[in-house]
């Protein structure tokens, strides 16, 4: 089973493509889920991210069929 | 209370005046102060001129954020209803891009409410704005402050 990622915004210019979808492994998180997608590149400074549509930290666990997203800082309004 | 994203351009006084007309109704003669913002694109920003502009949200999120800003407003203050709606897609200069109203007894509330949702729509709820500039398409990386 897996959780599904999303991208937004500038974020997912600059990755080319806006989602992923990683198989869960024991005591994943957030940065773990950054981490194995993208080895080679760091979360960028100011990154927001949110699990099932509600913000959550980088250390924050990760389970089935959630719905993990990363993106930059918002400018609604 | 009503909460919209809208994908189409809309036009702020119209819809104030349906929402209140129907407010008449129900809380007639309980609101003393009304508090209105309605935000809408400039043609140019940090100092580029803007053709147009993009408004990107996270579908499910935004709303729910929205909505618990809304609930939020409503544990914080005495307000007696609230209108928010919020464009999505694509703008040009001179659009609507947000109107938020406020109904409240007093004057105080009204003001604070409608003040603390629009700060939440400036820096928490997850919208982006892409710029059309003559260099082409560019984000937005922060909002001005308040």
């Amino acid at each position: 089973m897996a959780v599904q990622i999303k991208y937004f915004a500038s974020l997912r210019d600059r990755l080319g493509r806006a989602g992923d979808r990683l198989e869960v492994v024991d005591g994943l998180t957030v940065a773990g889920v950054w981490a194995t997608l993208w080895p080679d590149t760091p979360l960028p400074p100011n990154t927001l991210t949110a699990v099932n549509l509600d913000y959550a930290d980088l250390a924050q666990p990760v389970a089935d069929g959630d719905e993990v997203a990363f993106f930059p800082p918002v400018t609604g309004g | 209370m009503n909460i919209e994203l809208r994908a189409a351009p809309f036009e702020p006084l119209v819809e104030l005046a349906r929402y209140q007309s129907g407010l008449d109704e129900s809380q007639s003669g309980q609101y003393g102060a009304t508090a209105i913002l309605i935000g809408t694109m400039r043609d140019a920003n940090d100092g580029a001129t803007v053709s147009s502009l993009t408004l990107e949200h996270y579908p499910g999120m935004t709303e729910r954020y929205l909505q618990r800003s809304v609930a939020s407003a409503f544990q914080q203050w005495p307000l007696l209803d609230v209108l928010l709606i919020h464009r999505v897609g694509a703008l040009q200069p001179n659009d609507p891009m947000v109107l938020v109203a406020v109904w409240a007894a007093h004057r105080a509330a009204a003001f604070a409410g409608c003040r603390f949702l629009m700060e939440e729509l400036k820096s928490n709820a997850p919208f982006w704005k892409r710029e059309d500039t003559a260099a082409g398409p560019r984000w937005v990386e922060h909002n001005t402050p308040g």
